[in-house]
């Protein structure tokens, strides 16, 4: 035991210090976090300031609307056009008729140079429309506050009766599930092909004999394979502590946030329109969305029993990679070069590339027949079973998850002896070209 | 110290070892020969435990080995190479202790022996930076450096330098005078004659040869004997008469070499009899087969015997 404990330390510590590990560990947190933001930056991004002109033929307009300094949006009021060409060589960023017929026909035409983004547009409708209701309103003499009554909208709560009452997020789970799934994919992948490369190294460098001269060849196989997964272990856990680092200082300035919303009323799912509906103004509905979202993350991660989807994101992590790696360790050990490793990876990555694909599927729909099926065939488990774990699916049907569990273990356990058998025939067989079928016949060979 | 009985080995495609047996003494140089293909490396992947056989044993001090004994042998194989990304000292450590040496015990002499063979330097480079003949020098250290009790080396001199060659061979007497048991897998037949003591020569899966060198040596003598002497090669070889035949001869600088084969069950006494007069002698030697000649003359004899005779000191 003592001799496999020298393997992984070595396969361990000589990967550790390369200085692309480091990288890696650096550059993937970093990476993620910087797309994230970036997205969500670039989503929010103003192109700039809004100087619009309002064309106010209706003469309802004028000095009506809400400049917003937060989205940079300033109005300038006439009751005169401007033509095309005017407004091209104009300062101005958009130009808004508001024709004299507006209070039947709802109809505004806006120009623009730059295509505003969402939020301008939803804030310069909401401001215009507000104006236009109360114009309307007070033209066949309603109470603005009686209509505000009137039109008050039905607050449409949802509710999960399975989650006690509270509401379910399956879709955002699903999701979820499909990230864990993925991660998996790509670090068995990633790992897996190490364990390859370094069989391969040994074989090249020819000092694969002198090392089963002092241990046998499983042990020098499994000391590899542990000793990359360690590498693949703490590359994930520097992963989560640099992530966890950066976003609980993101998180701070989302309760900061939080605190400063916290005076706008958040009612149960509302959208901007409808916010618009009871009466508050474009500022106000904006910072209300925010928390919503907030609260959504918040009452998520409360929802999900986030130890059980750790325990067993690691599980499955794992016992993908033992399945794939012993058998990419025996590809390493059957050829002499690169080149020959294509024959053997194909059908082997395939049932990876299945598994994913599927597990897109079951984001939509995780009850399907092909969902079940590849979350219990070890091949694909690793992959599948994670949406379900994260959807809540796989605690409904305990059956179905055991099940998945112990033949992913059964399974590993196979390939990794088969492997073995492959390997110490192989590592010491140079100049054959393999086929499928001798390595068949190594199966058998006496050690 | 080492025996193996009847070790049987097949493939699917051949059978390499046929009902292979030998006896290594303890504390000699022992060569292993044969033609390439022969199965010698087999019989050595068989003996380091590298592989099995399908029958037969193999016996260490006089019990069946077992995997605790790989800690006492060290192998060098012919095809031989070390991880070459990682630094010289660190790897030749990480070896030792694979081995079953302790750390410091191993770091402790890997250093002296790095002294030693000039390698001080090399400590923490990596081995890709070393030239082809240091990288040989490490990998001989580290097949000794444990204290092997049995040390088997599979052309332990292909792709040496003469000088490294020479250390090498320094080293293997060396430890022999020491006690270890050595076992020689060569081709480098004049290596055979300056090292071994014993021998067994394989050939096409079976033992063709097997025994102490001088004595093998001595059973192939083919009664020739070489003569230097001054004066007319005719005069001498009426004198020889029906005692012997002249092989081959040379003359240079007035003195002939005539390699004399005797006949008739005539010793070298009755030659020199009736020769002496006719010239002058400066000397006068018995030829003793080279093993060169001796590995050749035996394998291509059509039919090879098993020899079990042979195993005497």
């Amino acid at each position: 035991m003592k001799k496999i404990r020298l393997i992984i330390w070595r396969e361990f510590i000589t990967r550790v210090r390369k200085p692309s590990f480091l990288i890696m560990t650096i550059l993937g947190p970093l990476l993620i976090v910087g797309a994230i933001t970036a997205t969500v930056f670039l989503a929010m991004q103003e192109k700039g300031p809004q100087t619009i002109y309002i064309h106010d033929k209706a003469h309802l307009f004028t000095n009506k609307l809400t400049p917003s300094e937060e989205l940079g949006i300033t109005y300038y009021y006439s009751y005169d056009d401007l033509p095309d060409s005017a407004f091209k060589a104009s300062p101005y960023t958009m130009l808004i008729h508001l024709n004299e017929k507006i209070i039947t026909n709802d109809q505004a035409q806006v120009f623009y140079k730059d295509l505003p983004s969402q939020k301008v547009q939803n804030y310069v409708s909401n401001d215009l429309e507000q104006v236009l209701r109360k114009a309307k309103l007070a033209l066949d003499s309603v109470d603005v506050n009686s209509y505000d009554r009137y039109s008050k909208p039905l607050k449409f709560e949802l509710f999960d009766i399975e989650k006690g009452g509270k509401r379910s997020y399956d879709e955002v789970k699903a999701v979820l599930g499909f990230a864990f799934g993925y991660l998996i994919f790509i670090f068995v992948f990633v790992y897996g092909v190490q364990v390859m490369r370094g069989v391969m190294e040994e074989k090249q460098n020819r000092i694969v004999e002198v090392l089963v001269s002092s241990v046998t060849p499983f042990q020098l196989m499994m000391g590899k394979i542990v000793g990359v997964a360690m590498v693949g272990l703490t590359q994930f856990l520097l992963w989560i502590l640099i992530t966890s680092v950066l976003s609980t200082v993101g998180m701070g300035f989302a309760k900061d946030r939080m605190a400063e919303l916290a005076a706008a009323q958040v009612p149960g799912q509302a959208t901007v329109q409808l916010q618009q509906e009871i009466g508050m103004t474009p500022g106000e509905a904006q910072a209300s969305e925010d928390a919503q979202d907030l609260k959504i993350a918040f009452e998520l991660w409360d929802d999900l029993p986030v130890a059980r989807i750790i325990g067993l994101f690691l599980f499955y992590f794992l016992g993908g990679y033992l399945l794939y790696s012993s058998m990419l360790a025996a590809i390493g050990a059957a050829v002499d070069a690169e080149s020959d490793t294509q024959q053997f990876m194909f059908p082997i990555t395939i049932p990876l590339m299945v598994g994913i694909f599927i597990a897109q599927t079951a984001v939509y729909n995780p009850d399907g027949p092909a969902v079940f099926w590849s979350s219990i065939i070890p091949l694909t488990s690793p992959v599948v079973m994670m949406i379900r774990v994260a959807t809540g699916n796989a605690f409904e049907h305990p059956v179905h998850l055991v099940l998945s569990m112990v033949l992913l273990v059964a399974a590993f356990i196979l390939t990794t002896w088969l492997a073995g058998r492959i390997y110490r025939t192989g590592i010491l067989m140079y100049g054959k070209k393999v086929s499928w079928k001798e390595l068949g016949k190594w199966l058998f060979y006496r050690g | 110290m080492l025996t193996c009985e009847n070790i049987v080995k097949r493939y699917s495609t051949h059978t390499a070892l046929d009902g292979v047996s030998m006896e290594v003494p303890a504390g000699k140089v022992f060569g292993l020969l044969g033609p390439n293909g022969a199965g010698k490396t087999t019989l050595i992947r068989i003996i380091t435990r590298i592989t099995g056989p399908d029958a037969g044993r193999v016996l260490l001090d006089g019990h069946a080995m077992t995997d605790a004994d790989v800690a006492r042998m060290g192998y060098l194989p012919e095809e031989r190479g070390l991880y070459k990304k990682m630094k010289v000292g660190e790897q030749a450590v990480y070896l030792a202790r694979l081995k079953g040496m302790d750390k410091a015990d191993a770091t402790k002499k890997l250093k002296e022996w790095f002294e030693r063979w000039d390698l001080a330097g090399w400590w923490n480079k990596k081995v890709e930076e070393l030239s082809k003949g240091m990288q040989q020098k490490v990998q001989f250290i580290t097949t000794v450096l444990h204290g092997p009790k049995l040390l088997i080396l599979d052309e332990p001199f292909s792709g040496f330098d003469p000088i490294n060659a020479e250390l090498v061979r320094g080293e293997i007497l060396r430890l022999r005078d020491e006690g270890v048991t050595v076992m020689l897998s060569t081709h480098s037949m004049p290596s055979v004659e300056e090292m071994c003591d014993h021998i067994a020569l394989i050939d096409k899966s079976r033992v063709v040869l097997h025994g102490n060198v001088k004595e093998i040596r001595r059973r192939y003598a083919t009664d020739t004997y070489k003569l230097e002497f001054k004066g007319h090669k005719v005069a001498f070889a009426d004198a020889l008469a029906f005692h012997g035949e002249i092989l081959e001869h040379r003359e240079e600088d007035g003195i002939t070499t005539a390699r004399v084969k005797l006949l008739h069950g005539a010793k070298l006494n009755d030659v020199l009899g009736s020769t002496l007069r006719a010239v002058e002698f400066i000397g006068a030697h018995e030829e003793v087969p080279r093993m060169h000649d001796i590995f050749i003359r035996v394998v291509s004899e059509t039919a090879p015997e098993t020899v079990t005779s042979g195993m005497t000191e």
